[in-house]
C-alpha cells in the first residue's frame, strides 16, 4: 500500500498527513510541487491543508496549477484515489476534480476548533469503517471553508448521496452543512475538517483514524 | 498595452466581506448604504500581440474561478 504526499509552498499539515497514512500501514512518498510525475504504484494521494502559494489570487488557485497537480488530475483521471483536506479540498475545486468552491467564512473570522461531524454516507473507501448518521468530533481550522455550488450540483451531489461529511451545527455557512463531497466515481474526497488530527490518542481524539484504517483495508482487499 | 480586469463575485453568491463593510459604513452612520459587494481588480501588462481573447482565456483558466465570480476585462 502506498500513498504520495503533496508538498506545496505553504503546505503545513503534509507532515500530519504523511504520518496518519503511516500508521495506517501505507508507505508514503512526499512529492514537491514542482514534480511532473507521481511516483510509480501509488494507490492513493493525499493533498494536504496549508497556505499553498500563500493563498495568493484565491485559495488553492495557483497550486491548482501546478505540474504535480496536472499529475494527480490524471491519476484521478485514471480512477486513482485521491484524498484531499481543508486547502487540498480548495486546491481539488480549483483544478475541477471536484465541484463547487470555498469561499470565505460567512462570519468572516477564522476558526480553529474542534466540531462534531455527521457521517453522511458510508458508501466509500473513506467512511466505510463508520455508521451511517456517526456523529465524529473532528477539528476544523479555516478561513474559507464555506462550502458553496449551484442548484444543479448540490441537487446531483445529494440525489448521488456524494455527501461525506456534514456539520452538526454549520460553523462557516456552508450550503446545507455540507463539510465533505466525494467525485461522482466515489475515490475523490474533499474535506475541510482535519481528520489526521485526531487519528492519535495524543491529539486529544481518534476519531479521525477510522478514515485511515478504511482506506488501509480497502487496499489490502483490493 | 495594458488590461484591467474587473472580477466579482456572481449575483447570488454570498459576499461576507461587503457585507461587513455594508454594516460597518451603516454603524458610521452612512445610512444611504444598501449594499455592498467588494471584488478584485487584476492590472496586466501586455506585449502588443495580446488580444482580448487572451485576456479572456487568463480570466477562465486562472484570474477568475467562474464557479462562483464574473469578470469583466478593459483592453487600453
Amino acid at each position: 500500500m502506498r500513498a504520495a504526499v503533496v508538498v506545496f509552498p505553504g503546505s503545513n499539515c503534509d507532515r500530519d498527513l504523511a504520518v496518519a497514512f503511516e500508521r495506517a500501514g501505507f508507505q508514503v512518498d512526499m512529492v514537491w510541487h514542482k514534480d511532473a510525475n507521481l511516483p510509480d504504484g501509488i494507490d492513493i494521494v493525499g493533498v494536504p491543508g496549508g497556505f499553498s502559494y500563500g493563498d495568493y489570487l484565491r485559495c488553492g488557485a495557483i497550486a491548482a496549477q501546478s505540474p504535480v497537480c496536472r499529475a494527480v488530475a490524471a491519476h484521478a483521471d485514471r480512477g486513482g484515489y485521491v484524498f484531499s483536506v481543508c486547502n487540498g479540498f480548495q486546491v481539488l475545486t480549483e483544478t475541477g476534480l471536484l465541484p463547487g468552491a470555498l469561499l470565505r467564512n460567512a462570519g468572516l473570522k477564522y476558526i480553529c476548533r474542534t466540531i462534531g461531524l455527521r457521517v453522511t454516507t458510508t458508501d466509500s473507501a473513506f467512511t466505510g469503517s463508520y455508521a451511517q448518521g456517526d456523529e465524529i468530533m473532528i477539528p476544523i481550522a479555516h478561513h474559507d471553508g464555506n462550502y458553496f455550488a449551484d442548484d444543479d450540483t448540490l441537487r446531483r451531489l445529494q440525489d448521488d448521496d456524494r455527501v461525506a461529511f456534514t456539520y452538526c451545527d454549520n460553523p462557516n455557512g456552508s450550503i446545507a452543512d455540507i463539510a465533505g463531497i466525494l467525485s461522482e466515481n466515489r475515490r475523490v474526497l474533499g474535506m475541510m475538517p482535519h481528520p489526521e488530527r485526531a487519528a492519535e490518542t495524543g491529539h486529544g481524539g481518534t476519531d479521525g483514524a477510522a478514515l485511515f484504517s478504511a482506506l488501509a483495508g480497502a487496499f489490502v482487499t483490493a | 498595452m495594458k488590461a484591467r480586469v474587473h472580477v466579482m463575485l456572481k449575483n447570488g453568491v454570498l459576499d461576507p466581506q461587503g457585507e461587513a463593510v455594508r454594516h460597518a459604513l451603516g454603524t458610521m452612520g452612512f445610512d444611504a448604504v444598501t449594499g455592498v459587494r467588494q471584488g478584485k481588480v487584476i492590472d496586466l501588462e501586455l506585449a502588443d500581440t495580446a488580444t482580448e481573447a487572451d485576456v479572456r482565456a487568463m480570466c477562465e483558466k486562472l484570474l477568475a474561478n467562474t464557479v462562483i465570480e464574473r469578470y469583466d476585462i478593459e483592453m487600453g
